[in-house]
C-alpha cells in the first residue's frame, strides 16, 4: 500500500524559495493506493500528476507530508534501494539506447546483484511475457516500434519483481490500435502479477478502463474526487470532475454492469455458401450467418444475396455481445447490428441468440432503481 | 618526391615525435575535460563560468604559451614538457564544452528512467550518460586532434623537434618542396589520428548503426 499523508509540494518561485507564494504543484494530498491494486491519477495537463508520481521513489522531495509504502516513510529508505525497489515505467519508454532489450531488461537486477546469467534467463521470460519475440532481445531500442519499446520498459520495470510500479502515461506515445492492446495485456499482466500500481493519464478512458479507483485531480493539485470508475462516472461530486469525466457518460458506465441473464431470441441461421434460395426462405430481410463451430460472422441482406453467402456479401458493422460481458456491450450489440436483434455468444464466442435494444433497457432501468434502493447498493461489476 | 625520399628516416623520426606531442595531449586533456564537463554539465551555475574559462584558454598564443610556461613550470625552454602541457590546455579547452553537449545530448527521459532505477550520479555518469555521449565527444576529440597537429608544428619556433622543422628549415633555405614535404606529412598525420578517433568511437558505439525501425 502506497499512502500519501497531506502532502504538498510547492515550486521554488523565481527567487528560488519554496516557502514564498511558489507555485503550488501538489497540494495537501492524502490517498491510498491500496495492495495489488490499480489506482489511476487522473487530470488535465499540470495538475500535478507526474510530481505525485515522482514524490514516491524521490525523484522530487515533498515540501510537507509523508509519504510511506507498506507503512514505512520513503524518507527514512536509502534512496537509491528505494528506487530498486520500484518499478517505474514512463511515455517514450526511456529506454537505454545503447543498450541492447536484453540488457536494457537486466538492469536493475544487475544493480541488485543478481549475477549475469540469472539475471538473463528471467529477462527472456519476461520479453516473452510481455508479448514480444524472443528474437527481439538482440535488438536495440531504435529497432523497435514504438510500441514494443513501451513493452520492454514494462519488462524493464517488472525485471527485479518488485511489489510497487509508478506509470507515468506509459501508453499516450502510441496510436490508439496498440494502445488498446497494450493496455489490455496490462490488465492480463496485472491480474497475474497483482501489483501495487500507481498510474498516471490524462485520458478520461484509458483511467476507467484501467483503474481499480480513480482520483481524479484539478489544476493546482488538488484532489477531486476519489472513487471506483463505476461510481466517478455514475456519481461526479462536482462540475469540474463531470465536465472531465466527459459525455455519454451514462452509457458509458454501463461497461461496469454486467449483463443480466435475459431472455434470448432464437435466431435462424445460415452457413457461408447457402443458396440465395435457402437465404430468402428464411423469410426475414436480414439473416445471420454462422461458421462451422457455431461462431457468428455477419449479417446477410436476404435481397443482396445472388447466387450463394460468400464473406464479400456479409455486413459486419453489428457488435457481438458476450453473454459474460457488460450491459454495455449488450445494448452496443443492438444498436449496432442492422436487423435491429442484437448478438450475443457464449464465453467461447458461439452463438446463443438475439436480443433487440427495446429487451436491454428495462435491464437497465431495473438496475438503476435496485442501486436507488438502499438496501441493493451493492454494483455488480463487469470486469 | 626524391627529397623525400632520401629523408623517409627523418621524416618517419620526426612524424613520431608530432605524434606524440600532439597525441599525448589529447588523452590528458580528454581526462582532464571529462570531470570538467560533467561539472559543466550538472551544475548550471558553474557552467558559465567553465565554459568561458577554458574557451578563454583557446584563444591564448600558442607561441606566448611556448614561452609563458617554463618559467611557471621551472623547465627549460627546450623541454617538450612545456609543448605537451600546452597542448593538453589547448584540448582541455576545446573538450570541456564537447563534453559539456555530449552529457546534454543524453536524451532526458533515458536519464529520468536511470535515476528512477536507482543508478548513483557516479554510476549513471559511467554507465548511462558517458557512453551515450561518445559520439558527440568523439566528434569535439577529431577536432581537437587536428587543431593539435597544427599546433604542435609552431613549437619549431622554439626549437622543439616534430614535422615543423621541415616548415621553418625549408622557409630559412627557400626550398619550397622541404616546406610542401612538412605540410603533407602534417595532412597525412592528422587523417591517421582522425581514422584512430572514427575506429575506436564506432567500436564504443555499435547502437548507433543500427536501422530505425
Ligand atoms: N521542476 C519544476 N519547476 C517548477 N514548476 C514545475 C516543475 N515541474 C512541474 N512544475 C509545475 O508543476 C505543475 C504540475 O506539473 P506536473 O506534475 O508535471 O503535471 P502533470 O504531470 O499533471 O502534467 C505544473 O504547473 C508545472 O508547470
Ligand atoms: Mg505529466
Amino acid at each position: 500500500m502506497i499512502r500519501f499523508e497531506g502532502v504538498t509540494k510547492r515550486y521554488a518561485d523565481a527567487s528560488g524559495t519554496e516557502s514564498g507564494d511558489g507555485s503550488v504543484a501538489v497540494d495537501d494530498l492524502t490517498l491510498e493506493a491500496p495492495t495489488g491494486k490499480i489506482t489511476v491519477l487522473v487530470g488535465p495537463s499540470g495538475c500535478g500528476k507526474t510530481t505525485t508520481l515522482r514524490m514516491v521513489n524521490r525523484m522530487i522531495t515533498p515540501t510537507s507530508g509523508t509519504i510511506s509504502i507498506d507503512g514505512r516513510d520513503t524518507a527514512s529508505l536509502d534512496v537509491a534501494e528505494l528506487r530498486r525497489g520500484i518499478g517505474y515505467v514512463i511515455q517514450h519508454a526511456g529506454l537505454f539506447p545503447h543498450r541492447t532489450v536484453l540488457d536494457n531488461v537486466t538492469t536493475v537486477p544487475r544493480l541488485l546483484g543478481t549475477d549475469k546469467r540469472t539475471a538473463r534467463s528471467r529477462a527472456m521470460e519476461l520479453i516473452e511475457r510481455v508479448g514480444l519475440d524472443p528474437a527481439m532481445a538482440r535488438r536495440y531500442p531504435a529497432q523497435l516500434s514504438g510500441g514494443q519499446q513501451q513493452r520492454v520498459g514494462v519488462a524493464r520495470a517488472l525485471a527485479a519483481d518488485p511489489p510497487v510500479m509508478l506509470m507515468d502515461e506509459p501508453f499516450s506515445a502510441v496510436d490508439p490500435v496498440v494502445r488498446e492492446q497494450l493496455q489490455n495485456e496490462f490488465l492480463r499482466l496485472q491480474s497475474d502479477l497483482g501489483k501495487t500500481i500507481l498510474f498516471v493519464t490524462h485520458d478520461i478512458d484509458e483511467a476507467v478502463k484501467l483503474g481499480d479507483q480513480v482520483a481524479v485531480l484539478r489544476v493546482g493539485g488538488v484532489l477531486a474526487q476519489l472513487d471506483s470508475p463505476a461510481t466517478l462516472l455514475a456519481d461526479p461530486v462536482d462540475d469540474f470532475v463531470a465536465g472531465f469525466v466527459g459525455r455519454d457518460r451514462g452509457y458509458r458506465a454501463l461497461s461496469f454492469a454486467a449483463a443480466p441473464e435475459l431472455s434470448l431470441a432464437d435466431e435462424p441461421t445460415v452457413s457461408l455458401g447457402a443458396s440465395a434460395d435457402d437465404v430468402r426462405a428464411v423469410g426475414t430481410p436480414w439473416v445471420l450467418c454462422v461458421g462451422d463451430a457455431g461462431e457468428p460472422l455477419g449479417w446477410v441482406r436476404a435481397a443482396a444475396v445472388e447466387s450463394e453467402v460468400t464473406r464479400t456479401v456479409l455486413h459486419r458493422g453489428g457488435t457481438v455481445a458476450s453473454t459474460t460481458g457488460s450491459l454495455r456491450a449488450l445494448l452496443d450489440a443492438a444498436l449496432s447490428s442492422p436487423s435491429g436483434r442484437g448478438v450475443v455468444a457464449d464465453a467461447d464466442g458461439r452463438l446463443v441468440g438475439t436480443i433487440r435494444a427495446a429487451e436491454v433497457i428495462p435491464a437497465i432501468e431495473a438496475r438503476r432503481d435496485a442501486a436507488a434502493s438502499p438496501t441493493s447498493a451493492e454494483e455488480a461489476t463487469a470486469r | 618526391m626524391t627529397w623525400a625520399l632520401d629523408h623517409i628516416g627523418d621524416i618517419m623520426f620526426r612524424a613520431g615525435q608530432h605524434a606524440w606531442l600532439a597525441g599525448l595531449p589529447l588523452v590528458l586533456g580528454l581526462v582532464i575535460a571529462l570531470p570538467l564537463g560533467w561539472l559543466a554539465a550538472r551544475r548550471p551555475r558553474l557552467r558559465a563560468l567553465l565554459l568561458t574559462t577554458t574557451g578563454l584558454l583557446y584563444t591564448i598564443p600558442s607561441l606566448a604559451l611556448f614561452i609563458l610556461l617554463p618559467p611557471l613550470l621551472g623547465t627549460k625552454i627546450l623541454d617538450p614538457v612545456n609543448v605537451i602541457v600546452a597542448m593538453t590546455v589547448y584540448t582541455v579547452a576545446l573538450l570541456t564544452r564537447t563534453v559539456a553537449d555530449g552529457l546534454f545530448s543524453v536524451d532526458g527521459s533515458t536519464q529520468q528512467a536511470a535515476i528512477a532505477m536507482g543508478y548513483g550520479s557516479f554510476a549513471r555518469f559511467r554507465a548511462v550518460d558517458l557512453p551515450l555521449a561518445v559520439p558527440v565527444i568523439a566528434a569535439g576529440l577529431r577536432v581537437a586532434a587536428v587543431s593539435n597537429v597544427s599546433i604542435v608544428s609552431v613549437s619549431s619556433l622554439i626549437g622543439i623537434s616534430q614535422l615543423g622543422y621541415f616548415l621553418t628549415d625549408g622557409y630559412a633555405r627557400s626550398f619550397p618542396t622541404e616546406v610542401w614535404v612538412g605540410i603533407v606529412a602534417c595532412l597525412l598525420l592528422a587523417l591517421v589520428f582522425d581514422l584512430v578517433i572514427q575506429v575506436v568511437s564506432r567500436v564504443l558505439t555499435p547502437w548507433t548503426r543500427t536501422v530505425a525501425a
